[in-house]
């Protein structure tokens, strides 16, 4: 079995791991690290999506062999010393979510777009979370999260008053 | 999924030995088709060779030519400044194959291969008149597609880079299907002096292919008015659930339209 050694949020981890084993479930199943979700498992929901060497991928579309040496951050490496990212604190803010499922990858989708574009307008945030489903909310809170955790990591606005 | 062995290419070179050796082996650039493609057996090779590290990407400007390579994602095409200013066609077309995840890891020389009836890339490459390297010859896109998911790739020949001639007019336009964002129609055309190509994707029973009639009157006047009246015959053309052949007919008309008039 082939072995990988790559870092996850922060830390350096190394497996023999069966070649075909998805990203997501050395993630899930090696480093129980189950806060990365299987949603559809092709490639259209987002729940999986994880940031491989500072891009958003779906991890479950990424063989952990590929990954050899990547820097990959999950959404439980957003939170530091025990405080929320300022894009989840925006997600529990606007309420960006119903059931959950998808916040993950919802979550590490918005960052990736901030990451890219600043501070987004709504236009740009529909467009941009094209990969990413869900089946509870509608979009609308979703969005409204993303725009005021943009203002927040862009030091615009703090993300409890942003976008209200 | 089935079990294969996971052997990584340093070299284009040493992807060719592999490919020579390995059983039923497999190239794996972004990964992006053939790794569904494998959770649903559709596809089980014994081994994958993996080109990531083959130093396969990057964009460069010849002359008046854009060269990109093969494991160049779409993202990077998309947003890549030397593109956008010679080709703007192509670094749109390149921003929206897929979503965000899926362009940070899908590459052109992957998609090329791959040549899905319904993928964006084939018809820039024939529209633009571009060539395709290999590690053994250079192929003009109209030799190196050649039908669904077919190209004349040899099964040791491996797509180094693609380069596209600068045109001096593009507009690519799709009409994406809502749930996969691949084209039920896609219209690429590019104007060059006097010369006019049209390339449709997603439509044609035999993938991407070239519409003569389109090309001759656009050739004479470039405006989407010079498309009035012309028909394409619905014979050679997909129908599916999504759209039958009769209607994929229509809107090639349609959005050929659109790309002359969105052509910059």
């Amino acid at each position: 079995m082939p072995t990988v050694t790559l870092t996850v949020n922060g830390r350096q981890v190394s497996a023999d791991v069966d070649a075909r084993t998805l990203l997501v479930q050395f993630l899930r199943e090696n480093l129980r690290l189950t806060g990365t979700h299987v949603g559809c498992d092709t490639s259209q929901c987002g729940a999986c999506v994880v940031h491989v060497d500072g891009k958003a991928v779906k991890s479950c579309t990424t063989f952990a062999v590929q990954c050899e040496g990547a820097d990959v951050v999950t959404i439980e490496g957003l939170a530091k010393d025990g405080k929320l990212h300022p894009m989840q604190e925006a997600f529990r803010e606007h309420h960006g979510l119903q059931c959950g499922f998808c916040t993950p990858g919802m979550i590490m989708s918005a960052v990736d777009i901030v990451n890219r574009k600043g501070a987004v307008d709504e236009a740009t945030i529909r467009e941009e979370l094209e990969g990413n489903i869900c089946r509870c909310t509608g979009y609308h809170n979703i969005v409204r999260a993303v725009e005021a955790g943009a203002l927040a990591m862009t030091g615009k606005a703090p993300a409890r008053q942003a976008a209200e | 999924m089935y079990p294969f062995k996971y052997h990584k290419a340093a070299t284009v070179r040493g992807a060719v030995a592999i490919l020579k050796k390995a059983e039923e082996p497999k190239l794996l650039a972004g990964g992006q088709t053939l790794i569904p493609t494998m959770k649903q057996r559709l596809a089980s090779p014994k081994a994958l060779v993996d080109l990531a590290g083959a130093g396969l990407s990057g964009i460069e400007q010849k002359g008046r030519t854009i060269v990109i390579g093969a494991m160049t994602t779409h993202a990077e095409v998309a947003n890549s400044a030397v593109v956008q200013a010679a080709i703007p066609a192509l670094a749109k077309l390149a921003g929206h194959i897929g979503d965000p995840q899926v362009r940070h890891r899908g590459t052109i020389g992957g998609s090329v291969a791959n040549n899905d009836p319904a993928a964006d890339y084939p018809a820039a490459l024939m529209a633009l008149g571009a060539t395709v390297h290999t590690n053994k010859r250079k192929l003009a896109a109209e030799e190196f597609f050649a039908g669904l998911f077919s190209t004349a790739l040899d099964e040791d020949e491996i797509v180094t880079k693609v380069a596209f001639p600068v045109p001096g007019k593009a507009g690519y336009v799709k009409f994406p299907n809502p749930a996969s964002r691949y084209a039920i129609v896609g219209v690429f055309v590019a104007k060059k002096g006097r010369s006019v190509r049209v390339a449709v994707t997603g439509a044609g029973s035999d993938g991407v292919f070239r519409h003569e009639a389109m090309e001759e009157a656009l050739g004479k006047r470039f405006n989407p008015k010079s498309l009035d009246g012309i028909a394409t015959p619905a014979g050679n053309l997909n129908g599916d659930i999504h759209a039958s052949a009769e209607y994929r007919a229509h809107l090639i008309g349609v959005i050929a339209k659109r790309a002359v008039a969105a052509a910059a």
